[in-house]
């Protein structure tokens, strides 16, 4: 039974978008209404359960870009479709309300939702579990460091149990050490949870560990200017990232990059 | 050398009181170093009163400026006299506290409203900084013409004086959430009331409350303010204030004073302190 409901939930296709894909952007463009152009001719799609990223500048679009593809900022020009309605958006800060406990910060997006009390407690509880914040749950973000404060945000997210997640730099203003310990609980939630996710970083290591695609962006009006692929297997261990071919293939993002500033 | 391996074990008992002295001298210097200065300040003005009062003025002009242990004992110690002040006290804090209350409640309202469109808010803003730069006692005789001279009165004349400080520091803290929070609650299909009760409020919460500890001082000044003014009804400390004026008791004026300043600092500290209690657990103490 929950099988199918989940199926049910992530598999709903509109008539846009091609069956097996949850988001596609055809050439599509924003311009505000102050004429700056932030996102132009952008066309990419991304399947079920894929993991892709987009590296970029800063001020290259890439938030812009996600906030396109959630609906958040429609576009201006060209399409941008989506199969789901259910999004997980893991933002920059970690953006929980103070006034609220762990378990409050988490339950939010099922009360906004309009689920029911014991049914919201039951998948904090699972949430809060898989980030692994027990034990936490009437503590105050005032009193939780930056890496917990953004297990929060994620666990907040998975309550939706979201078939696709955006992530916009979500771990750029922690240390490196709390960095990589947060993309490897990320890639085993992406391992169990089989979500389909957009990573927005400037990180090239971040996003070649964590994607199995990475769009290289370039900014003033942004737009892709590569797509490289990833061939490494999931789950990944993070030996993967001293391992020679993990090399080449940051390597070529990284000459992509600095190509697009030519 | 040998006493090198000794002198551990030696000093450790005299490094542990040494340890807890310094502490509770620490406290005691803090507390020296908070309150020294006012009481420092206190002495000089108090030394000033009584030179001025003995050495300056002759003995049939003293009354100008009675030294401190007069006020003390005619304002203070005198029975009736401290009845008549807790009496006007009580009164004025009254007034005061219901100014208060309803220029919450409208301040409030007006910047939730303000929040909500912008347009309402260029309405209705510059009527709110002509209310605030208005004189209060030039107003005081319509509100007089209008309202009566007496409790009503004189806490529409507490609501004119503090209502600014709370309509904009509460639509500061409407305004300013963050924009990704909107977004997240846009994207759970939270509409306008949605993200104002479960976002908005709250957040601007302690914004409201560095603008009711401003406007509980000006209350406090408005319910005293209006007393000159209206005088009908139970009397408060503007109208003690006055009565004693009239009949020269400088002692009592002066006594009287410190009432008034007390019940300011006493609202200014009270509000202060509700807010930092609700707030506690959310964000860090501000330190200076």
């Amino acid at each position: 039974m929950s099988v199918d409901a989940s199926i049910d939930k992530r598999g709903a296709t509109s008539s846009a978008a091609a069956a097996g894909e949850v988001l596609s952007f055809r050439s599509a463009g924003k311009t505000f209404a102050d004429g700056t152009e932030a996102v132009r001719d952008v066309s990419f799609s991304l399947r079920q359960g894929e993991f892709l990223a987009i590296v970029g500048p800063s001020g290259c679009g890439k938030s812009t870009l996600l906030r396109m593809a959630s609906g958040l900022s429609p576009e201006t020009s060209g399409q941008v479709d989506r199969s789901v309605r259910n999004i997980g958006f893991v933002f920059q800060d970690a953006t929980l309300l103070p006034w609220r406990t762990v378990q409050g910060n988490v339950e939010l997006l099922a009360e906004l939702d309009g689920l029911k009390r014991s049914r919201r407690e039951a998948l904090a509880a699972e949430a809060i579990r898989l980030v692994g914040l027990e034990g936490f749950e009437k503590h105050y973000p005032k009193t939780l460091s930056g890496g917990m404060r953004m297990r929060v945000s994620v666990a907040r997210a998975l309550t939706t149990k979201p078939p696709l997640f955006l992530l916009d730099e979500p771990f750029g203003a922690l240390d490196e050490i709390t960095r990589g310990a947060l993309n490897e609980e990320l890639i085993r939630l992406y391992a169990s949870e089989g979500f389909a996710a957009i990573f927005v970083t400037h990180s090239i290591s971040e996003a070649v560990y964590l994607s199995s695609r990475v769009l290289v962006m370039t900014p003033r009006p942004g737009r892709i200017v590569a797509e490289v692929t990833v061939p490494f297997d999931y789950p990944r261990s993070p030996e993967l990232r001293f391992d020679p071919r993990f090399s080449s293939v940051a390597g070529e993002v990284s000459q992509a990059l600095r190509q697009g500033y030519e | 050398m040998t006493s090198g391996s000794v002198t551990p074990t030696v000093i450790e008992p005299a490094e542990l009181t040494l340890d807890s002295r310094p502490r509770r001298q620490g406290r005691l210097k803090r507390l020296l170093i908070v309150l020294g200065p006012p009481l420092v300040t206190l002495g000089v003005f108090v030394g000033i009163a009584y030179l001025v009062s003995y050495v300056i003025l002759s003995p049939d002009r003293r009354w100008l400026l009675p030294p401190p242990h007069d006020v003390v004992k005619n304002g203070l110690l005198n029975g009736q006299h401290l009845h008549d002040q807790l009496n006007a006290l009580w009164d004025t804090a009254q007034v005061s506290l219901a100014g208060l209350a309803i220029a919450f409640v409208i301040g409030a309202a007006t910047a939730l409203a303000m929040s909500q469109a912008k347009w309402v808010e260029r309405s209705l803003y510059p009527y709110a900084v002509i209310v605030q730069v208005t004189p209060i006692l030039a107003i005081v005789p319509l509100i007089a013409t209008w309202f009566g001279y007496d409790f009503t009165a004189r806490v529409v004349v507490c609501v004119l004086i503090s209502v600014f400080p709370i309509i904009t520091n509460t639509l500061h803290g409407l305004l300013t959430v963050d924009t990704q929070l909107h977004d997240l609650f846009k994207l759970h299909g939270a509409g306008r009331i949605k993200r104002m009760l479960k976002l908005q409020i709250p957040h601007a919460i302690p914004d409201v409350f560095v603008g009711l500890r401003v406007s509980a001082g000006l209350s406090v000044i408005g319910a005293i303010v209006g007393e000159f003014f209206f005088r009908q009804g139970t009397p408060g400390l503007g109208r003690l204030l006055d009565l004693y004026r009239a009949y020269l008791q400088t002692d009592l004026m002066m006594s009287t004073l410190l009432f008034c300043c007390a019940l300011g600092i006493a609202s200014f500290l009270a509000v202060g302190l509700i807010g930092r209690q609700l707030t506690k657990d959310w964000y860090e103490e501000d330190n200076r």
